[in-house]
């Protein structure tokens, strides 16, 4: 019980002295505020990019030689993949929704007749609007040339002519396709990723150079206590900047939030603490404060490249894709695309919940081990 | 006169020393054999020392003779490449966690936080060592006090003259109270004024109680301590009281006034038994070899042979004669 106190003493010491030392900084309070602002400001306007083998699942309700066609040929234009298949609509929705596939592809039990009478679409593409770069070379697809491997054409040409669409399409989330509902949601990634890291990569560093260190691990303060007690200052910075960059998003680039608030924000607070656990991990590895930024600055890139901020995860290269998967990046997108476009809940999205905080554990345990109360 | 100023010791921090002094022989810290290689770099070689409690030793020692790397080891900072330590009845670096709630260490360099008020930096202190509020409170008030800190509560560290920063830096090695303080060159920043305020304070605490290890490179504190260990290329090469050290320097010393300076030194340097010199403003000290039977008489004839005036006496040794004579062996420049 003792010991218990003791511990939360010593953290709750170290995040005041952290708090303390921000609030005296000018500057740096100023760059808070202003760089998440700035940021979203210049990004905030969009970028559309190709993309190819997004996953997809279909739910094929007429199950003919001309609906599986219908699926092969999808698939042949290889911007889709079809990973699974479920019984029907709501289940396409829901996959959708959990953020497992980009499209989804209804075939209604009437697909023959449609077909034949040619005055309406033969099936639906559902995509998923709050992925960037996804929904535009979706769409294209409802312009597919119709069927040729499946040797219809010339009964779906009679029938359908003059340009009319072989599918109908039906884009959720974003109907409008407005880049910005797409980039907003994730610069609030990007731009936490660009000042956490650095805020406790230079932090162990910088009482290093200042002398402090050499006090403090003379002191009862454990490892893990000055680990917890740099990181939970700064939670609470990026929450700050999350909340300025979601008004700064609803107010100028009209991003619905669907999901809820509250969720939000836990999912934002576990990405944050684990994006700061990097910074710290960073921080025991190397001996000076420019060499944290340079390493601070390292882990910026592949997060903005690869977290499926600019290029649709599915489009990269397994190996790429594994290296993904160990950025905290990835899976907070993954998050606040799901509750604030897709109205998702937190429930809907565990393994990035779960993967967050495992990598969130693993880093403050990194730290902790990393950083020895020795000289030497 | 050690033994006086343990049993002065009040309070439960008193008797907690004299309870662990009965099982350490009184022994505040005890080195066997300490070695510390950095490489193919000795710094620290087979030191073995004992240090008994209440007392204030010193480290005396050029720049590079191994103090801090010493003291670091003592307080389980850096791991000995060979040897046992033990201080206040604990193992380092073994115990070295433990260690931490006893000890108090302040480092050579001002090591408290520059953006934080002198309260702040107590407040911080007090928490990281958990003191409860109450007791908080009072240490803050008492240090407060002992090292005239009041006018100075709300400025911030960073802003503080060097002899500020030194008694806000004590106070905060002093505030839970420890019964070991380590003090690595605390006055090497410090003006003349602040040096003897400070030594006063140092004489206070060890009156408490507590046992002070403080590394120097000045002569005149170092004749302030109880106990002295002088320190050369890592090697411990005189140990024990001040006094004691000065009257039992194995050489003679002879002390030559002269106009001449430059003359008479030449006259020394020519002498097989001058160990060593030193000038002291128009004073040479000459270290003679304790073989040479009346050593004045022979530097006085030198002097006369060479037709260079000065006056010749056999002095009394100081600190430097002793600290120049037991780092005769070890560096020779």
């Amino acid at each position: 019980m003792k010991s218990v106190y003791a511990f939360f003493t010593r953290i709750a010491a170290i995040a005041g002295k952290e708090f303390r030392q921000l609030r005296r900084d000018r500057l740096t309070g100023a760059m808070i505020v202003g760089i998440p602002l700035m940021q979203i400001l210049i990004f905030g306007y969009g970028i559309n990019m190709d993309v190819r083998h997004l996953r997809a699942a279909v739910a094929d309700n007429a199950r003919t030689s001309a609906s599986r066609a219908l699926i092969a040929d999808l698939e042949a234009g290889q911007v889709v993949r079809f990973v699974q298949t479920v019984p029907g609509a709501p289940e396409l929705r829901e996959l959708l929704a959990e953020g497992k596939i980009s499209a989804g592809l209804y075939i209604p039990p009437d697909f023959e007749r449609r077909r034949l009478d040619g005055d309406r679409p033969i099936a639906q593409l559902m995509i998923d609007g709050s992925a960037p770069g996804v929904a535009d070379p979706l769409r294209a697809l409802m312009n597919l040339p119709p069927l040729e491997r499946s040797g219809i054409r010339p009964a779906l040409q009679r029938t359908l002519p003059g340009g009319q669409r072989t599918l109908e399409v039906l884009t959720e989330y974003n109907p409008e396709r407005r880049t910005p509902v797409q980039i907003v949601p994730a610069l609030i990634g990007v731009i936490l990723s660009m000042t956490m890291v650095i805020f406790t990569a230079v932090s162990l560093v910088r009482e290093r150079e200042r002398g402090n260190l050499e006090l403090l691990i003379t002191t009862p303060v454990r490892s893990v206590e000055l680990m917890i007690g740099k990181l939970a200052p700064y939670v609470v910075v990026g929450l700050i900047q999350t909340t300025i960059i979601l008004i700064t998003g609803v107010l100028l680039f009209d991003v619905p939030i669907n999901g809820n608030v509250v969720q939000l924000y836990l999912g934002a607070t576990l990405f944050i603490a684990a994006t700061l656990a990097l910074g710290l991990v960073i921080s025991t590895l190397v001996q000076t404060q420019f060499q944290a930024m340079q390493l601070g600055f390292l882990t910026l890139l592949p997060s903005i490249l690869l977290s499926g901020f600019l290029f649709p995860f599915d489009g990269m290269p397994v190996a790429v894709q594994w290296i993904a998967q160990g950025l905290p990046l990835t899976h907070f997108n993954d998050i606040v695309r799901g509750v604030i476009l897709r109205g998702a809940d937190l429930s809907q999205l565990l393994p990035s919940v779960t993967k967050l905080s495992v990598f969130l554990v693993c880093a403050v345990s990194l730290a902790a081990l990393r950083f020895r109360k020795r000289l030497g | 006169m050690a033994e006086s100023r343990a049993a002065g010791a009040a309070g439960e921090e008193g008797a907690a020393t004299r309870g662990a002094a009965a099982s350490d022989n009184g022994f505040a810290i005890e080195a066997h054999d300490l070695t510390r290689r950095f490489g193919k770099f000795t710094a620290v070689d087979h030191v073995t020392l004992e240090i008994p409690r209440a007392h204030i030793y010193g480290f005396l020692g050029p720049n590079g003779s191994g103090k801090s790397t010493t003291i670091r080891m003592l307080c389980g900072l850096l791991t000995p490449t060979e040897g046992r330590i033990r201080v206040l009845g604990l193992e380092v670096p073994r115990d070295a966690e433990a260690l931490r709630r006893k000890i108090g260490y302040m480092t050579q360099k001002f090591s408290l936080w520059d953006d934080m008020t002198v309260a702040e930096n107590l407040h911080f202190i007090a928490r990281i060592f958990t003191l409860d509020s109450a007791r908080a409170r009072r240490r803050i008030g008492e240090v407060t006090e002992e090292f005239h800190l009041k006018e100075l509560s709300n400025r911030l560290a960073g802003t503080l003259s060097g002899g500020q920063r030194q008694r806000l830096a004590l106070a905060a090695a002093t505030l839970h109270e420890p019964e070991l303080l380590m003090l690595d060159e605390p006055t090497s920043a410090v003006d003349p004024q602040s040096r003897r305020d400070f030594w006063e304070s140092l004489f206070a605490l060890a009156a408490r109680g507590t046992t002070v290890l403080v590394s120097t490179h000045y002569m005149d504190e170092a004749e302030r301590c109880h106990r002295l260990a002088i320190l050369s290329r890592g090697k411990l090469v005189a140990e024990g009281p001040p006094e004691k050290l000065m009257d039992e320097l194995p050489l003679h010393v002879i002390e030559v006034q002269s106009h001449d300076t430059e003359g008479a030194r030449e006259v020394l340097r020519g002498l097989p038994q001058v160990k060593s010199q030193a000038q002291l403003g128009l004073r040479l000290h000459a270290l003679i070899d304790r073989a040479a039977s009346d050593p004045a008489k022979l530097v006085r004839d030198a002097l006369r042979g060479a037709s260079v005036s000065a006056e010749v006496n056999a002095v009394r040794a100081n600190l430097e004669d002793v600290f120049v004579a037991a780092t005769l062996g070890t560096s020779r420049d």
